[in-house]
This record gives C-alpha cells, structure tokens and sequence, in this order.
C-alpha cells in the first residue's frame, strides 16, 4: 500500500483537503506529518500542502523552507522520493531550492479564485502518466503566482521539458489571454531536472471529486499511483 | 549594535504594487516621480560588545540566506551604531 505523507506548517490550510483526497479518494495510506519533526514515517510520497505557512511572513513559503522537516523533505527528494508542493507548497519547494524561480504578486495583483485550464506537457513523468485528457481543469487560489525565473533558467527549464503544465484555454491553445497572473511562458507547473519534485500553482486536491466540479485533479494522484506500484514491483 | 538591511526587487523584476503607488502619486498631483520600487527594510539589533567585523559577516550571510532570496532580489546593508 502507498504511503503518503501531508506536511503541517502553521498556516497551512489544504493539509485536509489533501488528507481527505490521499486517504478517502485514493485510497492511500496517509498521515500528517508535523513541521517540527524530521521523521517522514516511512512514506513514499509526500505532499507540501497550500495555505499560508507562518502567515506568509518575509516572503511566501521562506519560513518554511527552513523548518527541520523540510530537511528531511531535501534528503528524500534527492534520494529520488516524489514530492508534490501545491500552491503554498510551490512556493516552499522554491524558497527550499528544490525547484528553480520564484513566484511574484500576481501581476494584476489581485489574489485569484477560479477554476483554470492546464495542459498538460508531458505524460511521461511519475505525476501526469495517467493524465488521458490533454487539458486539465482545475482551481487556482492565490495572491503570489507569477512564476518568475532568469532567462538562463528558463531557458534550461524549457530544454529540460520541466514545465508541466502552462495555462491555456479549454483546447490547450497557450496565450497571454489564458494567463490569470503573468507567469513567464504561462507556466503553471514545474518539475525538477529528475522529475520526482513537482511544484503546482493549481490545486488538484480542490478538483478530484465529481462532486466538486471536476475531477481532473484526479488524474495526477492516479498517476502516482501508477508510478509507485510499478516501482514496488521492479 | 545596529544594522540594517534594505532589500528591493531586482531591477530585471516588475514590481507591481510600485507601479501602483506611483499612479497613486501621479493622481495627488505628484507628476515628478518617475518611478516607486518597494522594498523592505530590516532592522536587526545585535548583543553588545561584538567586533563590527564579526556583525557584518553575519549580516551579509543572513542576508544573503534568509532576509532576501536572491533570485529576485537584491540586499544592501549598514552597520549603524
């Protein structure tokens, strides 16, 4: 059975959310795991949770970085772990130096509550190989989105096909108008160089129950789902 | 021992709440202001008695680690006192 692990900082506020999704939808076996410890309990997963962690104090996500969890977070990642940070947690895994850029006020600076389309860039990766829909559906909430990097980095970001997914219409057309916050090549998503880390402005966990408008979110815990049994039977 | 570190936008980074504040300004009738950057300013209180030399090595490495991230910003510093 997959193991997940949902990080708890104070301020967090999809640390349930991402429970209910891990544990009631996909069936995981979940626990949360407390920004104090350094024990990541055995999991095979771990997700960094949206929110406001320690009140988005000096910068978003800064604070965070440097809990003591989060150094264990470094070592499993770099051991090759898969780790998902959404939202709040996009930005933590940048201000830790797991994902290359930042993220900026949105550009009109107003905080964005919508439902958004995603497409998919690549399905050949441990978080999008049971994507079977080109564009996903689902909601962004956020004050501090606008992906921002030097023209080097994207540059390699790009080369490296470690954008996921970028905001697009419904079709999967990428253009400024589909853009809600100013993110340099719409990106929406990004990866590692090794592609175990993701971090992710949208929130897959608010989208992956019928019940809740879409469930295209889904696909993307599915996927890693995917991913880790087959790497339990090799 | 006081000292503060000033930490601004790159200048390669849009800064949008200045751009705002600047229309601001422009519409109180303040048309000379070309352009506002906003920024931080931290003030850091250290113990007594430590050599400046000491404070200031600590200021810039926190500053560099901690108090800005340097992919979008700068940091300035000054021992005051």
């Amino acid at each position: 059975m997959i193991k997940c692990g949902v990080v708890v900082f104070p301020g967090s506020n999809c640390d349930h959310d991402a429970y209910h999704v891990s544990k009631h939808v996909m069936d995981f076996e979940t626990v949360f795991l407390w920004h104090k410890d350094e024990d990541l309990k055995g999991c095979d997963f771990i997700i960094i949770p949206g929110g406001f962690s320690y009140g988005d104090y000096l910068r978003c996500g800064a604070i965070a970085s440097f809990s003591p969890i989060m150094k264990s977070i470094k070592k499993f990642a770099n051991d090759g772990g898969l780790v998902l940070g959404i939202c709040n947690g996009f930005q933590i895994l940048l201000e830790s130096g797991l994902l290359t850029g930042s993220l900026l006020r949105n550009k009109n600076l107003k905080f964005i509550c919508k439902f958004v389309d995603i497409r998919v860039e690549n399905t050949d990766t441990p978080f999008t190989n049971s994507c079977t829909k080109k564009v996903l559906r689902i909601p962004i909430a956020h004050h501090d989105g606008c992906y921002f990097i030097d023209k080097d980095g994207l540059r390699k970001l790009e080369e490296n096909g470690q954008v996921l997914f970028r905001y697009s219409s419904s079709r999967g057309e990428v253009d400024r108008e589909f853009n809600p916050n100013g993110s340099l090549n719409n990106i929406a998503g990004i990866t590692n160089k090794e592609g175990n880390v993701l971090g992710m402005m949208p929130h897959p966990e608010r989208a992956s129950e019928t019940v809740l408008g879409s469930f295209d979110g889904k696909m993307i815990f599915k996927s890693v789902l995917n991913f880790l049994e087959k790497k339990i039977k090799e | 021992m006081i000292a503060k570190v000033y930490v601004n936008f790159k200048k390669t980074i849009l800064d949008p709440q200045g751009r705002t504040i600047r229309k601001t300004l422009e519409s109180l009738g303040y048309k000379d202001v070309l352009e506002v950057r906003q920024g931080k300013v931290f003030t850091l209180k250290f113990k007594d008695n430590l050599p400046k030399e000491k404070v200031e090595e600590m200021v810039k490495k926190l500053g560099k680690d901690v108090l800005s991230n340097p992919v979008i910003e700068d940091f300035e510093y000054e021992v005051v006192e």
